[in-house]
């Protein structure tokens, strides 16, 4: 159906953008995701549907644009890397706490500091745990594939509208530069003024006499009140929790043995799991596509019913906590990891798998 | 006696001399007696409701002590993180072009934390109002030193008085700005009389008047009190900022229609 392409992942973000009916996009260039924002600049979406395109001063300008556009009800993303993203911790926190949707896209690369600009999986906590100051949480999509970089473009929009919630792709440099099939979705047009406003009964897009003045804002100084709002954001999380969380089981059925890995590291894990396969090793892997809300009670279902689990990713040991929460303690549950910027090749997961797990 | 008198009902349209917009909420305003702020917000509703654009306006509040602007303002705002309503209206202007936007924003919002946002939307050429209220000091957070300041001034973070080696100049980001070819109108103006009251209103005017040439900046700063930042009553605050504020910061347009005012008198009274 879809049209047929051979893309970069971070042109599948771009491409999925302006056919999602995106209405704006604010960036800054940053290694390994500039392409987006070149693509964009490119294709003139302005002429293909009249989607803006801005590149900002800098990452904090990028996302209180995005805040700003949001704040009106228009559908605005932006994207960037690891030190970027550092940068928008204080605009996201004020997305969720004026509750606005928003689509970030973080492709990481390794830290800390400027780090380097190879992939990395760094920035979990950052992205799942919060990241800015105060109590919430962005819904967190991790692709795994170009493919998923364009699909995750229209589900991150569609779920930030869906809760008033900003949304944030997390990827990686890997998955951002490399190229594979991409079936991308037909054009979905732009919603026009008057349909936003119809959408968006809460958003600042101008008063008609008719109505009350729309706020958007994050402030409440009165405590109870502000009570109210944080105990309105998890209850929000909640829902989420329930309706939204989405995973993947590979050869999980007959496993004795699991994976649990996300983004670019299932990936390799997928590839593991042929191999271990091979060597009669009976292990599958389980794959979170959303980060957050993490899907514990799938994890913990199938991790209870094997003897051990290795949770591998590009850094030091981040998932590996919502795995070991979800699963408990009954099960040997151990990490792999590579960091800098380095990518673990299938050969040394597996060795990992048969050292730590089914010989340790 | 009492039968004497009949009682007429004088409140009929034609009598009425003034009278406070309805672009103001009717709740007190958060502001300390005498504070220029809100007298600003009084001028800027009566523009949008004379010039009848309220309904296709959209404002972006500051942090500072003008935080809770959306409060008084009786049109749709967005309440921008500090410093950041430039970037905020940048977005909001471009995705609603047939709209006007202004920001509101005091000297440490506009002058230091977001002057990034600043100088970068103003060179862009945004076709959105910004009003700058200038009072010197970081009235929200207790009276510390704005990059405003003056040399000498004394603030809670300049107890001894703004010591220009250690603590830097003050900063007159407005003449800055108005050097960049993005800002189309800069006026610096004052609302502590009531002539002053008028001329501010005039500048307002314009520049939401031009927006709908999408000329770029206009660029309206306001030198205001802050009495309690000043530990001033709010005469004393007013004579203050008459007799140091204003030489300072001279009064008057710095750049119309893209070219900058000849200034004889804009020197430096240091
Ligand atoms: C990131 C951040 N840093 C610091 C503050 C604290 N803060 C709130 S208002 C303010 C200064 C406001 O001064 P100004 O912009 O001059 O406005 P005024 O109150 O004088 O009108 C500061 C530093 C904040 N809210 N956010
Ligand atoms: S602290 Fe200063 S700026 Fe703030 S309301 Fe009071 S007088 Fe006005
Ligand atoms: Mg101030």
């Amino acid at each position: 159906m879809g049209e047929l392409r051979l893309m970069k992942g971070n042109e599948a973000i771009a491409e999925a953008a302006i056919r999602a009916g995106c209405d704006g996009y604010f960036g800054y260039p940053i290694t390994p995701q500039s392409e987006v924002m070149e693509y964009l600049m490119a294709e003139k979406p302005f002429e293909r549907t009249g989607m803006v395109v801005l590149q900002a001063e800098s990452e904090t300008a990028s996302i209180n644009m995005v805040y700003g556009g949001a704040g009106t009800g228009k559908m605005v993303m932006t994207s960037s890397s690891s030190p970027g993203i550092s940068l928008m911790q204080e605009g996201i926190s004020y997305m969720a706490g004026a509750e606005l949707p928003g689509l970030i896209v973080n492709v990481v690369r390794g830290g800390p500091g400027l780090g380097t600009i190879q992939p990395s999986q760094a920035d979990y906590f950052q992205a799942v745990k919060g990241g800015g100051h105060g109590d919430y949480h962005m819904l967190v999509l991790a692709p795994a594939s170009v493919q998923e970089m364009c699909d995750h473009v229209k589900l991150g929009f569609d779920l930030a509208f869906k809760y008033r919630t900003p949304v944030m792709i997390l990827s990686d440099g890997a998955i951002g530069q490399m190229m594979e099939k991409v079936v991308l979705f037909d054009q979905i047009p732009r919603r026009t003024d008057e349909q936003i406003i119809e959408q968006c009964p809460w958003a600042s897009n101008g008063r008609p006499a008719s109505r009350d003045h729309h706020i958007i804002t994050s402030l409440d100084l009165d405590p109870a009140g502000q009570e109210r709002v944080n105990l309105k954001l998890q209850a929000k999380y909640k829902t989420m929790e329930e309706n939204e969380t989405r995973y993947e089981e590979i050869n999980c059925e007959d496993a004795e043995y699991i994976f649990v890995a996300f983004g670019l590291a299932a990936r390799i894990c997928q590839k593991a799991t042929d191999l271990a396969r091979a060597k009669g090793i009976k292990v599958g892997l389980f794959r979170p596509i959303t980060l957050f809300p993490f899907p514990a009670q799938e994890v913990a279902f199938i991790g209870n019913r094997v003897k051990g689990i290795l949770v591998v990713e590009m850094n030091a040991g981040q998932m590996i906590e919502d795995v070991k929460l979800s699963v408990g303690c009954r099960v040997k549950i151990e990490h792999y990891g590579r960091f800098g910027g380095i990518i673990p090749s299938p050969d040394e997961v597996v060795r990992a798998l048969e050292k730590q797990i089914i010989g340790g | 006696m009492e039968e004497q008198f009949e009682k007429i009902e004088i409140r009929k349209p034609e009598n009425i001399v003034y009278k406070k917009t309805d672009l103001l909420v009717d709740r007190p305003l958060s502001y300390c007696p005498g504070c220029g702020h809100g007298t600003v917000h009084r001028m800027l509703m009566e523009v949008l409701e004379e010039m009848n654009i309220y309904e296709k306006t959209i404002g972006v509040s500051p942090v500072g002590c003008s935080v809770l602007a959306y409060d008084f303002l009786n049109i749709d705002m967005i309440g921008a993180a500090h410093g950041r309503a430039p970037a905020v209206a940048t977005a909001v202007k471009r995705l609603w072009p047939d709209h006007f936007v202004f920001t509101y924003q005091g000297d440490g919002d506009l002058a230091a934390i977001g002057t990034a946002e600043t100088i970068h939307a103003c060179n862009r050429g945004e076709n959105f109002t910004i009003i700058f209220i200038n009072n010197g000091i970081y009235g929200m957070t207790g009276g510390q030193m704005a990059p405003t300041t003056l040399p000498g001034m004394r603030s809670s973070t300049s107890p001894y008085g703004r010591d220009v080696p250690t603590m830097g100049h003050p900063l007159k980001i407005t003449e800055l700005v108005a050097q960049l070819p993005g800002v189309h109108f800069v006026t610096r103006q004052a609302v502590h009389t009531p002539g002053n009251v008028r001329k501010t209103k005039k500048a307002l005017r314009k520049a939401f008047e031009l927006q709908k040439e999408n000329k770029g900046v206009a660029f309206v700063e306001v030198v205001s009190n802050c009495n309690s930042g000043w530990k001033m009553t709010p005469v004393q605050a007013n004579k203050w900022m008459e007799e140091h504020m204003f030489p300072f910061y001279p009064l008057g347009d710095i750049k119309v229609d893209g070219k900058l005012v000849e200034k004889k008198e804009m020197v430096d009274k240091e």
